[in-house]
């Protein structure tokens, strides 16, 4: 039964992947890269991280991809002009390919043998699974994040601050002499005048 | 897993689907009666069952009353021809629709409806207790917005596609609101009541033994509350509707049966809205909370009722959900539409930040509760054994 199903939602997640590439019409894309998302989810279901099963389907699924159909509806990606990709492009897409491939066989052929990397001892969870890595309750999750994983926890959550804040710098970049980010009125008269 | 086991799951599932749907099916009744009684009108009057509406005063009152309207809405859905229109992208049109209603569905797995007692011990009236309830809850509620937009977008439509984009925008901004405003709930469920440090429903509930949330987090509440009428696109906040402006909004291409599995959805979603809301803030399916003085029973008055104590208790539950229900219906007809530019300014300048602000107080109001009150021991830290 276990099996079954992974090979089923690990079928249905490197399919609906490939299709995300494959499909030439962008919202399809997304709808295949929603499908993939719940597949991984699916899969972390089946390893008993309900939590982390969970949170893909709220912040990917839920979120991102919302944004992201939003953003192809909005823009309308569907009738730009599709750009053959130049040279850069597909050499560096064939490394980064060969590399994948080269990793995974290697993986393939050798990791059996191979010892998963010691880690160091996390601070005993109250009444949670022993080793904590092992633990699938949320309250797991947050005892992790708040004592062994906290400088990383931190750090990512800085990084998201940074990339947030240059958000806001780039979307109110300064036009001209006015007011940060506001056209003044006669810019938008003319804007209005030449729409019309 | 035995056969009979999971024909029993089957049974359960198709039960709580049967009596949710029939309350949303309800509510569209009331909420067409409770309309046309804020308006001054009588509203639906008419539709009778022939068998019924002839036994002498009952049949009439309930004829009166337009509870044989629901049928009839029902059949006519069902029974109308569905135009296609030419020029609707056709796989996502068909879809969409099912989009809308099916996750509605799915949050029942979730949802706690009452209370049982095995030897004095109280387990939960639900389907799957997951240790994740209420993010479980959030998570397939988010994927609701899709029906909404595929189908906006697969309408080929200028008017359903700004409903559509109208929709998504406001569903991302009012779902933060949304998950922050009850994390003061869970912090509360999880620290001084002694919570098994977990995030399910039914925790929430045994923690509002003595007061219910509501009453010491009228802000969470309040933030709660407007983020989800903003998700179920109920007015105020009806902007993927709007049909002054957009026709019908998202769904202006539909007909038929399709419309149908979109107004249920909404109602679906209302319905599962007001259970959950029930649950964190207004103590789920408790009789009354305690203030810390009254007897322990008051909570529970059905505790040692046995299987009768239970049913009372999901009818207590049915009824609270139900005044909430006509609450959203009441804000309907009472309250105007925002202007687009409104609804985001409420989102982002005033919920989020009062949602923040009362993580940051209930925190620090919590965290000194277990500090001063001195309460390391609760069972929470002792009693919980490995998963």
């Amino acid at each position: 039964m276990h099996d079954f199903f992974f090979y089923l939602f690990s079928a249905l997640t490197v399919l609906t992947a490939l299709l995300v590439v494959l499909c030439p019409n962008a919202v399809n894309s997304a709808v295949f890269m929603i499908v993939s998302f719940v597949g991984t989810a699916a899969l972390f279901l089946l390893l008993d991280a309900f939590f982390l099963a969970i949170l893909q389907v709220l912040v990917y699924a839920g979120a991102v991809m919302v944004l992201f159909l939003f953003i192809i509806m909005l823009l309308d990606v569907e009738r730009s002009s599709r750009v053959r990709p130049d040279v850069v492009t597909v050499v560096a897409a064939s490394v980064a390919v060969l590399l994948l491939a080269f990793g995974m066989g290697y993986l393939f052929l050798t990791g059996h043998d191979a010892t998963a990397a010691t880690m160091a001892a996390v601070p005993q969870v109250p009444g949670g699974a022993n080793p904590m890595e092992y633990a699938t309750a949320s309250r797991a999750f947050g005892y992790g994040l708040f004592t062994k994983y906290m400088l990383p926890f931190q750090v990512a959550g800085f990084l998201l601050l940074v990339a947030m804040v240059g958000v806001i710098v780039l979307s109110k970049r300064l036009t001209g002499s006015n007011e940060a980010g506001k056209p003044s009125a006669q810019e938008i008269r003319e804007s209005e005048v030449s729409q019309s | 897993m035995d056969w009979i086991d999971i024909l029993l799951k089957v049974v359960y599932c198709v039960l709580v689907v049967v009596v949710t749907m029939t309350i949303a099916g309800y509510s569209v009744m009331a909420e067409r009666k409770i309309a046309s009684w804020i308006q001054g009108r009588i509203g639906p009057n008419r539709a009778r069952i022939p068998g019924i509406a002839d036994i002498p005063v009952l049949g009439t009152a309930l004829v009166k009353l337009g509870i044989f309207q629901l049928p009839a809405d029902g059949l006519k859905f069902l029974f109308k021809e569905e135009p296609v229109p030419a020029h609707v992208k056709k796989v996502y049109y068909t879809i969409a629709p099912c989009l809308a209603l099916v996750p509605a569905l799915v949050v029942l797995v979730v949802l706690p409806f009452g209370v049982y007692y095995i030897d004095g011990q109280a387990h939960p009236l639900v389907l799957a207790d997951l240790d994740i309830g209420i993010l479980f809850i959030l998570a397939i509620s988010s994927l609701g917005v899709y029906g909404v937009v595929l189908g906006a977008w697969a309408g080929n439509n200028k008017y359903s596609f700004f409903g559509g984009v109208r929709s998504s925008a406001q569903m991302i901004s009012y779902e933060l609101a949304l998950g922050m405003s009850i994390l003061p709930v869970f912090m509360w469920a999880n620290g001084p009541t002694g919570g098994l440090g977990d995030l399910t429903l039914f925790n929430v509930v045994t923690s509002q033994t003595a007061l219910w949330n509501v009453i010491w987090m009228p802000i969470p509440a309040f933030v709660y509350l407007t983020a989800l009428f903003a998700e179920t696109n109920r007015l105020p906040f009806d902007m993927p509707e709007t049909e002054t402006e957009l026709v019908g909004g998202f769904h202006t291409e539909y007909g038929g049966f399709k419309f149908g599995l979109y107004f249920t959805g909404e109602y679906a979603h209302m319905v599962i809205g007001s259970a959950v809301f029930t649950i964190l803030f207004f103590g789920g399916w408790q009789f009354l909370p305690t203030f810390g003085f009254l007897p322990e029973w008051v909570a529970n008055p059905w505790a040692s009722w046995g299987w009768i104590g239970s049913v009372v208790s999901v009818i207590f539950f049915i009824v609270k959900l139900y005044a909430l229900m006509v609450f959203f219906i009441w804000i309907r007809w009472t309250l105007p539409r925002f202007r687009y530019d409104q609804v985001m300014t409420i989102g982002w300048k005033y919920l989020l930040p009062m949602a923040l602000a009362c993580i940051v107080f209930y925190a620090i109001v919590i965290g000194a509760w277990d500090t001063f009150m001195n309460v390391q021991d609760t069972p929470a830290i002792i009693n919980q054994s490995a998963p």
